[in-house]
């Protein structure tokens, strides 16, 4: 066999690109999927422009390990995509199409992803105006023919105080065949906006990359920035990082049941869940004056610190709460009229959720042991974390008691860090990065695993920097999920997901 | 149902007593900022060349600070390390121009109330279409978090809806990517005249963290005409319903 064993390496690595070897396509393409038929899953994939063509780095997983491995190769022009038989690099390969103008041949799926200029003077590979911006939306939609076929689409302007995305639904009555899903109405452009930092305003930009997981994508670059310098955050801050890190988890596990219980017109459980999630932004908020944690992490450790009063009051504030919440949510789980909606509905099949290289609740919901906090410990977690949670069903119900107990979970796991919290300062100062680097960071952001890789160059300014929010493996799950569903069931299927628009257009 | 109506009475009544009592916000909470008097002209300039999002300038050697650009930095530098300003517990931050959300003198001139004649129309019911535009979902997360019971937003007869067509006005996020602008015009196209427009959080106002995107514009000043601006990244839920209240003339 003509290809080659890469190297391994856990979370939050750095190695100098001079020890990566760059290999050939077809040696990159065998290594990459006899990786994935053995024991790994894509973490991050993603194109570096050079000057004579297009580096790629593959970032594999390599769960029960806790490993990450590293392949890099480099193209021009056009190769063979990988996507037939690594389903899961779908969407990365119509991003490097759509970012930089090469092209994977014979991709089956090969279209826009966000509906920007190519980042590079390059053409457009489906031919759209030079110069000018592209219509977003503007591509062929799958389409199925046939007697008492029909098309519904939706969006960007959906119902609620949602963001935007555009969904298109091939139906048969009301039954849904397929469901094709267009995004990126919310592209900032934030990666490019990296390019050459971290500048001042670089947090920013990441904390806002998915604002609803501010934490989550503040930790995974802290820790990058971190690795980069070669110093690790005190461990009390670490402590308040993961602390913050379950206040997410829970503000949006609670506030996503609330909603899937107002989806079925349930609503005692609805109305208390969206107070309760609300106390638990509060918490939040006590602890660093933002609800959603901006300005708690970064890099070298934490903005602010739980001293005094606080862990006491926290520790009372979540009995309370604790309580509350239980309660809450045991209502509507215990409700046989809820069950009945909930069980059977927006089925993922386990080897679908498998080949999408889904991550996070959405993949523990389909009996996936995929957990960050397992797998690729960082910092307090390095063998504290030992109970993932999964169901079997792949179902509405699944991914929400995924959830349920998660909350259980979560406020047991923040009892243990307020009673253990580690004495010494919060954080310390970052000397400068290496250059000519590349470093990885995983951190189990409350949807799932937050992917950040960066490339330095000789002066160690960020090159490139690469963003993975979970939403952008698990939008391609909710899809299947809709296949044989009534249309009807979109908004419950949709929220039993609750995927970001923005972590996944960026 | 008995079960239901058992946790009904434990979880007991929720809804704040906003307005009539204020809020109590949290301790580190970073609200309306105070300016420094009397900066030499050397820590004034310090100050404004250290802020990523030119939310400070100097006006004839006096500090001056433009909420509108402002996210309210744990770690703003002017703060930190030039003492230049101190964020108080101030919750009380929309405008109904944005020329009154320029501080340089610690006066601010908060929201007023709109004409009679719209207060006649909106006064006591006003349906809003919400847009996100290019937000990260924080500021669409803590408007969401109005209709829940703590804020009831509909107890002041405002309500979010669905159909543009069934709205009194447009309350947008986010700073207008190019993505998204067209749908945006759209929807606002679509709402009845007369109608009202709120820019709400920094990005809505003026582009906030993504001021210098390429793909983004500079929040909604240029396309359409703003009458409540709600700054803060996110603005907190009592920011804004403070600013919708006292735009209907409910309460200031």
């Amino acid at each position: 066999m003509n290809s080659s064993k890469p190297r391994r390496f856990r979370n939050g690595f750095v190695v100098p690109l001079a020890e990566l070897p760059q290999l050939d396509y077809a040696i990159f393409s065998e290594s990459l999927l006899a990786e994935v038929a053995a024991d790994a899953r894509i973490a991050s994939y993603f194109g570096r422009p050079l000057a004579d063509g297009l580096e790629i780095y593959a970032i594999l997983a390599h769960d029960w390990n806790g490993k990450l491995s590293l392949l890099r190769t480099q193209v021009n022009g056009s190769f063979p995509s990988l996507t037939p038989m690594c389903p899961q690099l779908h969407l990365f390969e119509r991003e490097l199409s759509e970012q930089y103008g090469v092209r994977p041949d014979k991709h089956p799926w090969l279209k826009p992803v966000r509906f920007h200029k190519t980042w590079i003077d390059a053409a457009d590979i489906w031919g759209r105006p030079h110069g000018k911006h592209p219509v977003p939306g503007d591509m062929e939609f799958y389409r199925v023919d046939g007697e008492e076929v029909h098309e519904v689409a939706v969006g960007p302007v959906h119902a609620g105080v949602i963001e935007p995305g555009h969904f298109r639904f091939q139906c048969h009555g009301e039954e849904v065949m397929h469901l094709e899903i267009s995004l990126g109405y919310q592209h900032r452009g934030i990666e490019q906006m990296l390019i050459g930092g971290p500048h001042p305003s670089t947090i920013y930009l990441l904390e806002t990359s998915a604002g609803d997981t501010t934490v989550g994508h503040a930790t995974a670059y802290s820790q990058l920035l971190e690795s980069l310098a070669g110093c690790e955050a005190p461990l009390r801050a670490q402590a308040i990082r993961a602390l913050a890190l379950e206040l997410e988890r829970l503000a949006n596990h609670v506030g996503d049941i609330g909603a899937l219980a107002g989806d079925i017109g349930f609503l005692p459980t609805a109305s208390f869940c969206g107070r309760l999630r609300g106390d638990y932004l509060n918490l939040t908020a006590e602890l660093c004056g933002s609800r959603f944690g901006r300005g708690l992490v970064r890099p070298g450790g934490v903005g602010f610190d739980l001293d005094g009063t606080f862990p006491q009051t926290f520790v009372e504030r979540l009995k309370i709460l604790k309580r509350e919440t239980r309660g809450a949510i045991d209502l509507c789980f215990d409700a046989p009229s809820v069950l009945a909606r909930f069980e059977g509905t927006g089925l993922v099949r386990t080897d679908d959720a498998e080949a999408l290289g889904m991550v996070g609740v959405a993949a523990r919901g389909c009996g996936l042991v995929r957990d960050a906090r397992l797998h690729h410990p960082f910092g307090i977690w390095e063998g504290g974390f030992d109970t993932p949670i999964i169901e079997l069903d792949g179902d509405v119900f699944a991914r929400g008691n995924v959830r349920r107990r998660e909350i259980n979970a979560s406020l047991e796991l923040i009892n243990q860090l307020l009673r253990g919290l580690p004495q010494g300062p919060i954080s310390q100062p970052l000397g400068p990065l290496a250059a000519d680097s590349l470093a990885v960071s995983l951190c189990e952001g409350w949807r799932g695993e937050v992917v950040h890789a960066a490339i330095t160059d000789a002066s160690g300014r960020i090159d490139r920097y690469k963003i993975v929010d979970p939403s952008f493996h698990n939008w391609s799950g909710l899809s299947m999920a809709m296949r044989g569903q009534q249309i009807s069931d979109f908004p419950l299927c949709n929220k039993s997901f609750n995927l970001s628009y923005c972590g996944f257009d960026l | 149902m008995l079960t239901i109506i058992r946790e009904r009475l434990r979880q007991g009544h929720r809804t704040g007593k906003y307005p009539k009592v204020e809020p109590i916000l949290p301790e580190r909470f970073r609200g309306l900022p105070q300016l420094a008097q009397n900066l030499t002209p050397q820590r004034c300039a310090d100050a404004v060349a250290s802020c990523p999002f030119a939310a400070l300038s100097s006006n004839g050697g006096k500090l001056r600070l433009d909420l509108g650009r402002c996210l309210f930095c744990a770690d703003c530098p002017a703060a930190a390390d030039h003492a230049a300003l101190a964020f108080s517990n101030d919750y009380r931050l929309a405008t109904s121009r944005r020329e009154d959300m320029l501080l340089d003198d610690n006066v601010y001139n908060v929201a007023e109330r709109l004409n009679k004649s719209m207060r006649k129309l909106f006064g006591r019911s006003l349906k809003l279409r919400q847009v996100s535009a290019g937000g990260c979902n924080a500021c669409e997360a803590d408007l969401n978090v109005l209709s829940t019971l703590v804020f009831d937003l509909a107890r002041f007869g405002i309500q979010f809806v669905a159909s543009p067509r069934h709205a009194d006005g447009i309350m947008v996020t986010g700073p207008v990517t190019e993505n998204m602008k067209s749908a945006l015009l759209d929807t606002y196209a679509a709402i009845p005249e007369p109608k009202l427009v709120i820019a709400s959080g920094a990005c809505a106002i003026a582009g906030g963290p993504y001021c210098d995107s390429p793909e983004a514009h500079q929040g909604i000043g240029d396309l359409l005409p703003v009458d409540l601006y709600i700054p803060g990244c996110p603005p907190h839920p009592y920011t804004a319903l403070d600013g919708l209240l006292r735009m209907l003339g409910r309460i200031g």
